[in-house]
């Protein structure tokens, strides 16, 4: 009988392990479509996104074991994703890693020149900005240099929180603060050229 | 003197990302409720933020779909 208590509890381990690995696959599948979101984002083309994507799940269904049940599953998917991106050179960079932006009115500036655009008085907001098609705004996002565009995809996209957006890309808060503020700056800058050429 | 439309102006995006402190809150919706001008800017942000959004979601191909499902572990 004592002998073949241990094997009784191995089993039972491993039926608890096989459940839990389940649960947690079927839980990541069903983010896969916000992380794919994302992906899109961070990367300039489609094929690109859907190797990342591919490569994450890989990965994550590799190392469940690393994930802490009650964290935040998504937040862990999007650092494997990031990681991996990194990983990969970022291959394809649209975009110039610094951008001139000598202009502090930069912030005003779409606001200003669409706003020029259109009726004279009492503008509305709405009506400017679909002045912008879909393309053009992917177009101007595409365009903001990588290190930006990120924590803008994770935050006004993912809608991930400051910190979350931090742990994911390993920086400091400070600096997904300040990155985001830059890169939203540099976003509407483009979203100003793409307006005035469309 | 505190100059309210520069601070509004500064408080405008923790505000718009939701992580400013109830105090900090009030202070500035006290300024939007008197000040037109901050008003329309905060609102113009928010639907831009809003397209940008919209505009950005593309949907997940339905192959990628299928061939993340295949990763599964094989059930016994």
């Amino acid at each position: 009988m004592a002998e073949s208590a241990p094997t009784t509890a191995e089993t039972r381990r491993l039926a608890e392990e096989a459940r839990a690995r389940v649960r947690f696959e079927e839980e990541a599948l069903e983010l896969s479509d916000q992380v794919y979101r994302v992906a899109r984002r961070l990367v300039s083309s489609r094929e690109e996104a859907e190797d990342l994507v591919q490569q994450t799940y890989e990965r994550a269904f590799r190392s469940w074991r690393q994930f802490t049940p009650g964290t935040n599953l998504r937040a862990w998917l999007l650092r494997i994703l990031t990681n991996l991106n990194i990983d990969r050179g970022r291959r394809q960079q649209r975009a110039p890693q610094t951008t001139s932006l000598d202009s502090e009115a930069g912030d005003y500036f779409l606001y200003n020149k669409l706003e020029a655009q259109v009726a004279e008085e009492n503008p509305d907001e709405e009506r400017v900005l679909e002045r912008l098609s879909q393309d053009s705004i992917v177009d101007a996002l595409a365009d903001v240099p990588h290190d930006f565009r990120d924590v803008i995809v994770l935050v006004d996209i993912g809608e991930f929180s400051y910190a979350d957006a931090a742990q994911i890309l390993d920086i400091p808060i400070g600096t997904v603060m300040s990155r985001l503020h830059r890169g939203r700056r540099i976003l509407k800058k483009n979203l100003a050229d793409e307006a005035v050429t469309t | 003197m505190i100059d309210w439309c520069e601070k509004c102006e500064e408080m405008m995006q923790p505000y718009l990302d939701g992580v400013l402190s109830d105090h900090e809150v009030a202070e500035a919706e006290r300024h939007l409720d008197e000040c037109r001008w901050c008003a329309k800017r905060y609102r113009f942000e928010e639907r831009l933020r809003h397209y940008v959004r919209i505009a950005a979601a593309e949907p997940m191909p339905p192959e990628l779909k299928a061939k993340l499902a295949a990763l599964r572990t094989p059930l016994h």
